[in-house]
């Protein structure tokens, strides 16, 4: 299929802007200034680009605990992010999310999502949204491999397929579910199997090879926007880092992850551009010192922002109820 | 003014703000052409069509989950739930999605759904059908609780409930569903509003939904030895009107708390506590605390009448206070 040269630099800026933001925040964590839980996509980032640059502004996604590339992908601002994973009052939960809890309606996202399982259902509801609204609209639903054994999987693909909703189911198969590896946790090897049992079509991809992500999400997406329903897509990839900033993830073979590493889909794809004469070694040298400086950039941001003063932890629980505050 | 049952204030809440708003969609199991397990949907899928009166697969964490991202995403949808219990399978949705979002999003999100779901004993339906199951609604930040008790009150809360930007669970009580009723006004009743429907002034009997009526039981039983009760429906849970309670303890000074929950860890607990921490200086004696007995509901009726509190239960508690 036909890709212009100006959507794969596009998707190599945003692959290396994921890569940097999160080595950024991995070390921002281990220096103790980032709070909580850090999930990095690490190793996983031809996914959401290239699906992402398939979609509208006004597009939906849900994402997952592990969100900050779907959240980049799809638009998300880097300072917003950046300020938010220091818990700062203009971050873009204004400190009441973190890492975990990234969202943007304005640019269509949902939500990371804590909950693993949990966007597969809120997708059902963004594309009944556009369906009854009329709109042609899709909504993306970035998961993993452990999420297609919850429930939620099971009943978002049926409730999709019955009502022919508009929504691209997006399997990132990192072969692990926290600690437990894709043979052990389930019994079968192409999760894009369990598109049949919702008769939907279902498609594995080389997840770490973003025009082959490309290609398919560029089909799933027209199809669903023509009204004919949803697809589940695929990608074999995997997740470079442990489960969490901290996991030593010593159930990984290592000769597993050196053949992996082998496969990183940065180096990678900027080999495939330079060879295919899509860009030269100093464009992607030009690039990767633009994003550098856009991360800076964001540090910079995000460590002048205010610490949200205590007692706002009583606002925006409700649209129109402010909670008591603590009296001491 | 029309005579109405409890089902029928329901639907003519949901029927005038579908009429007024394409964005308004009712989705449940059989809740279409069935009707609904109650029939609190009879003839709206006839109105409204298939679209907008959706049949769902039995899949309660995708009903629940399909109203949080319509929500999210520019429509105002109603999602039943076929009995509360059932509200377990989805709870993942309604606690960790519908409540926090707005909240994990730095307010940045509106959610205005309604979660309808038909609560209460009394029925026969036994362990798995008849839970009343509002304080595990009342305990999660982010969700705002109604309980009606009459078809005025359901018809106008629902509106309020619709209107609503917030996740709104919307208890009805099951057994209520036949009851006839007055409907003078088809305005939006707000949330948070209490009313006094009986007034007297020795003892203040605070209810809400089924037991409403059981607290007008006991209250002509009190009457007839001369102790006149008042009885405060509080119709919304969260929020909660402490004013009406307030102003009503600082009258009749005893205060009755009936819920027909299990009583370990009832809402009327937290309505208990809330009298005892912030009214305690109006009060001549503790505030009683009745509920259903604490085990799962029973089968025979014979059990089943022995687990839910009754007029006589709030009669005893109104007693012992003189």
């Amino acid at each position: 299929m036909e890709i212009s040269n100006e959507l794969m630099k596009d998707i190599y800026l945003q692959m290396r802007r994921i890569r940097d933001f999160e080595g950024t925040a991995a070390k921002l964590f281990a220096d103790g200034e980032v709070p909580g839980f850090v999930h990095l996509y690490m190793g996983e980032e031809a996914i959401a680009p290239a699906v992402c640059a398939c979609l509208r502004d006004d597009d939906f996604i849900t994402s997952t605990h592990r969100g900050h590339g779907h959240i980049i992908a799809k638009g998300g601002d880097l300072n917003l992010m950046m300020a938010e994973l220091l818990g700062r009052e203009t971050g873009y939960c204004k400190g009441k999310g973190g890492s975990m809890h990234i969202a943007d309606r304005d640019k269509g996202i949902l939500g990371a999502n804590g909950i693993v399982g949990a966007g597969h259902c809120i997708s059902t509801g963004a594309g009944l949204s556009i369906k009854l609204r009329k709109t042609d609209q899709v909504c993306v639903c970035f998961f993993g491999d452990g999420s297609t054994n919850q429930g939620t999987f099971h009943e978002a693909l049926n409730m999709a397929s019955i009502w022919k909703l508009p929504i691209i189911f997006v399997c990132e198969n990192n072969h692990y579910g926290i600690s437990m590896s894709q043979a052990r946790h389930q019994a079968i090897k192409d999760v894009s199997d369990r598109a049949a049992a919702y008769n939907m079509p279902g498609v594995s991809v080389d997840g770490n090879d973003p025009l082959a992500v490309y290609e398919a999400a560029f089909e799933a997406v027209a199809r669903a926007r023509a009204g004919k329903g949803p697809t589940l897509i695929e990608c074999k990839t995997y997740r470079q880092h442990g489960h969490f900033e901290g996991d030593p993830a010593t159930y990984k073979p290592k000769e597993e992850q050196a053949a992996w590493m082998e496969k990183d889909p940065l180096p990678r794809f900027a080999k495939f551009l330079e060879d295919n004469g899509v860009m030269t070694a100093k464009e992607i040298e030009t690039v990767d010192a633009q994003v550098a400086q856009q991360i800076k950039d964001a540090i910079e941001f995000a460590k002048a922002q205010p610490i949200p003063s205590p007692e706002s932890a009583v606002v925006d629980v409700y649209s129109d109820i402010v909670e008591e505050v603590r009296v001491r | 003014m029309s005579i109405m049952t409890y089902a029928e204030g329901i639907r003519e809440g949901m029927s005038i703000r579908m009429r007024e708003n394409p964005n308004v969609v009712l989705f449940g199991e059989d809740v279409g052409a069935f009707g609904g397990c109650f029939g609190v949907s009879a003839g709206m899928f006839d109105e409204f069509g298939p679209e907008r009166v959706r049949d769902t697969p039995i899949s309660e964490g995708a009903i629940i989950g399909c109203a949080v991202g319509a929500a999210a995403t520019g429509l105002r949808p109603i999602a039943e739930l076929m009995f509360c219990d059932f509200l377990t399978v989805g709870m993942d949705q309604l606690v960790n999605q519908a409540a926090k979002m707005r909240y994990m999003f730095g307010g940045k999100i509106n959610m205005p759904m309604v979660v309808r779901m038909p609560a209460g004993a009394g029925s026969g339906a036994a362990a798995q059908h008849s839970q009343s199951l509002e304080a595990w609604c009342t305990h999660i930040p982010g969700l705002k609780v109604v309980y009606p008790s009459t078809a005025e009150d359901a018809l106008g809360l629902m509106l309020s409930a619709i209107d609503d930007d917030n996740p709104v669970i919307f208890f009805e009580g099951k057994l209520l569903y036949g009851m006839k009723s007055e409907v003078s006004s088809k305005e939006p009743i707000p949330l948070g509003k209490g009313k006094i429907v009986r007034e007297g002034g020795d003892v203040s009997i605070i209810t809400y939904g089924r037991q409403v009526f059981d607290a007008a039981k006991a209250a002509d039983l009190l009457a007839k030895d001369g102790i006149e009760a008042e009885i405060i429906d509080l119709r919304s849970l969260y929020p909660l009107d402490k004013a009406l309670i307030e102003q009503s303890i600082a009258k009749t000074h005893k205060a009755i708390v009936l819920t027909e929950e299990v009583k370990r860890g009832g809402y009327g607990g937290e309505i208990s506590a809330t009298i005892a921490e912030e009214f305690f200086d109006s009060l001549d004696a503790p505030v009683a605390r009745i509920g259903a007995l604490n085990t799962p509901v029973p089968f025979a009726p014979v059990l089943e009448q022995y687990y839910m509190p009754n007029e006589m239960d709030v009669v005893a508690a109104a007693k012992n206070m003189f």
